[in-house]
């Protein structure tokens, strides 16, 4: 192996945390096999590039070009193609999600390169990246290798820790002039629709999810009362969204959207496989449902066997008077 | 218009799975198999466009003689062909993707629907992959669509909000669920699925890209306590999360 990139993200005057976590898997990588690091950020600024330094990240490698001021997939794996080739890197990551799933596999397919996506691990083994990945909606899961010598990686969000390095390191930042024209740019985002004054659950930390048990959408201002005492994102479960009662957006699981928050609470869900799919590696799992052997208890670590009419409010009052939400 | 759908066959989304006895893949003893999910909203949206537009849907998929199944389901949601890629062992998505692009090239169709991902290996590359080996742009995890005046254009979620994305045609788009209902496939149609024709092709090798080195059952490390609804117990929840797990 040669040396790694990983693709950033800026997020105003930072990166994306889920770049951060990149940066931190990277560094991980190259000091067990010796290899360096750097970044690519398109249209990156001197704060994205600062921040990368403090995660440990002393090279970044800024492509400017007009074309990429709306964001455009195609274009960006070109752009991307071109420099993994004037770098001569081999191992390239991407953070998993929106956008890095997306794009990751085209940048491998540009190489010819085998990707392996969602990662939950990577560690080296006879000087073979070995990932580790969940498969059957995480019911099981996979270690594997990546053959051809350009090797692409995704990592799932919240599950690699972004560490800041805490020295200080001399940055280095090239400006890259890509070669784009407007045919790179057959598809590319016109419009983008903020959920304002919502977290969504991609973002949060914290989720609190609210499934059947909650009888009806005119309870679900305990779910969303539980949420604001967390500051937590409302999640639900597919019942409550086919029900009409919540839109899928929020929806959790297989068909919906898979979570690793710190903490992911569970209110009057059952359990099911599906669901789990979508969020069993958050780290630490409440569940509060009337029923004891429902399925969720058996993967939470934290349960409370009662009505959520009556846990819930009480909950929430007491974890509002500690975080002061 | 000339529309292409993707299916991938799994096992169906409730069953139990267990690792082979070759301690890499699964146990397919007893496992029932299905379409993918997100490739039946592909199917539907195919159809729907069809319907809408005139034109053909061809349903296509990489797998063994007994990936027929599936490709009997789609006829029966009518599509008008079915055909296999046959690869008799499991094969990595550069395989899949190469083969499926082979037959595009073939086919030359304005749209391909395919999944979000297929719920076995979860791969989560297809799309984007057979895109860049056909040379046309894709959209991943579309919850709306609308194809007019030779473009499409999809919606997505994002972190934090939806997008749209403009894409000229032909181009990829991956589904997600919202994007339609798929319908249910008609008894007089299962009935005349039995006898239409499935075409038969043959692979094209390509060198294997990712191998998998094992399989297991992730153990669940949880805590798994189990509290009542007092007051008190309450108090002990909150205080777990505050002092043990540091969270709030
Ligand atoms: C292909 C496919 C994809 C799917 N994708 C998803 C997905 O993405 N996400 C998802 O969530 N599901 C998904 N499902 C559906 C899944 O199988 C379950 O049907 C669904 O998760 C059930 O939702 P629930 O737990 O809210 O409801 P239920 O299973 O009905 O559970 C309700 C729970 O609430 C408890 N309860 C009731 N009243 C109270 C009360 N007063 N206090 C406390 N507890 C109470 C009950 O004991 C019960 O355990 C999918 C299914 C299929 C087939
Ligand atoms: N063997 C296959 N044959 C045909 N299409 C497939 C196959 N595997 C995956 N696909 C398509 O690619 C999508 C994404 O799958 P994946 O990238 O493997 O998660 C699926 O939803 C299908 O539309």
């Amino acid at each position: 192996m040669n040396k790694i990139l990983v693709f950033l993200e800026g997020q105003k005057n930072t990166l994306k945390r889920t770049s951060c976590e990149a940066i931190s898997a990277a560094r991980t990588l190259s000091s067990a096999a010796g290899i360096p690091f750097a970044g690519i950020i398109i249209n990156g600024s001197k704060e994205h590039v600062k921040c990368a330094g403090e995660y440990g990240m002393a090279n970044v490698i800024n492509a400017k070009h007009e074309l990429m001021e709306t964001y455009s997939s195609t274009a960006a794996a070109a752009i991307l193609h071109q420099v993994i080739k004037s770098e001569n890197v081999d191992v390239i990551l991407f953070a998993g999600n929106a956008k890095g799933l997306e794009l990751a596999p085209r940048v491998a397919a540009k190489l010819e390169a085998g990707y392996i996506g969602d990662c939950v691990g990577l560690g080296i083994e006879d000087g073979y990246i070995i990932a580790k990945k969940p498969v059957y909606a995480g019911k099981a899961q996979i270690t594997a290798k990546v053959n051809s010598d350009i090797k692409v990686f995704s990592l799932r969000p919240n599950v690699f820790t972004a560490t800041k390095s805490g020295e200080s390191i001399t940055m280095t930042t090239k400006d890259y002039a890509p070669n784009l024209s407007e045919d790179d740019k057959k598809a590319f985002v016109s419009a983008l629709m903020k959920n304002e004054g919502k977290m969504d659950v991609l973002e949060a930390d914290i989720i609190v999810s609210g499934g059947r048990g909650i009888k009806g959408a005119e309870n679900y201002n305990l779910i969303e009362s539980l949420a604001s005492a967390f500051g937590a994102a409302v999640g639900a479960s597919r019942a409550v969204v086919d029900a009409g009662w919540r839109p899928h957006s929020e929806q959790v699981g297989q068909t919906g959207k898979t979570v690793s928050p710190n903490l992911y609470v569970a209110c009057g869900i059952s359990g099911a496989v599906q669901h789990l799919a979508g969020m069993s590696t958050s780290k630490v799992i409440v569940a509060i449902n009337k029923d004891k052997d429902a399925p969720i208890f058996k993967v939470c670590d934290y349960g409370i066997v009662g009505d959520l009419f009556t846990v819930v409010p009480k909950l929430a009052e007491k974890v509002k008077h500690l975080t002061g939400k | 218009m000339n529309i292409l759908v993707c299916i991938s066959r799994v096992p169906d989304t409730a069953t139990r799975i267990l690792v082979g006895p070759d301690g890499k893949t699964i146990d397919t003893q007893g496992i029932k198999y299905v379409i993918s999910p997100y490739d039946e909203y592909g199917i539907e949206e195919g159809l729907r466009l069809k319907e809408k537009n005139g034109g053909t849907v061809t349903a296509v998929t990489v797998g063994a003689e007994a990936s027929t199944d599936i490709l009997r389901t789609a006829l029966a949601m009518c599509v008008d062909k079915a055909v296999l890629i046959k690869a008799d062992t499991q094969k990595d998505s550069f395989f899949v993707a190469k083969n499926i692009a082979e037959y595009a090239k073939e086919l030359n169709p304005d749209i391909i629907f395919m999944g979000r991902q297929s719920v076995d290996y979860d791969s989560l590359q297809m799309p984007s992959m057979l895109g860049e080996f056909l040379g046309i742009p894709s959209v991943s995890v579309v919850s709306k669509l609308v194809v007019a005046d030779g473009k499409a254009s999809a919606e997505r979620d994002i972190e934090g909000g939806k997008e749209i994305v403009e894409s000229s045609l032909p181009c990829i788009i991956s589904c997600q669920k919202g994007l339609n209902e798929p319908r249910y496939p008609k008894l007089p149609d299962i009935m005349k699925a039995k006898s239409k024709p499935i075409e038969m092709k043959e692979p094209v090798q390509t060198d294997v890209k990712v191998t998998v080195l094992g399989m297991s059952i992730p153990l669940k490390q949880r805590i798994g306590k189990i509290l009542s609804d007092s007051d008190a117990d309450i108090d002990e929840l909150v205080r777990m999360l505050h002092e043990d797990s540091k969270i709030i």
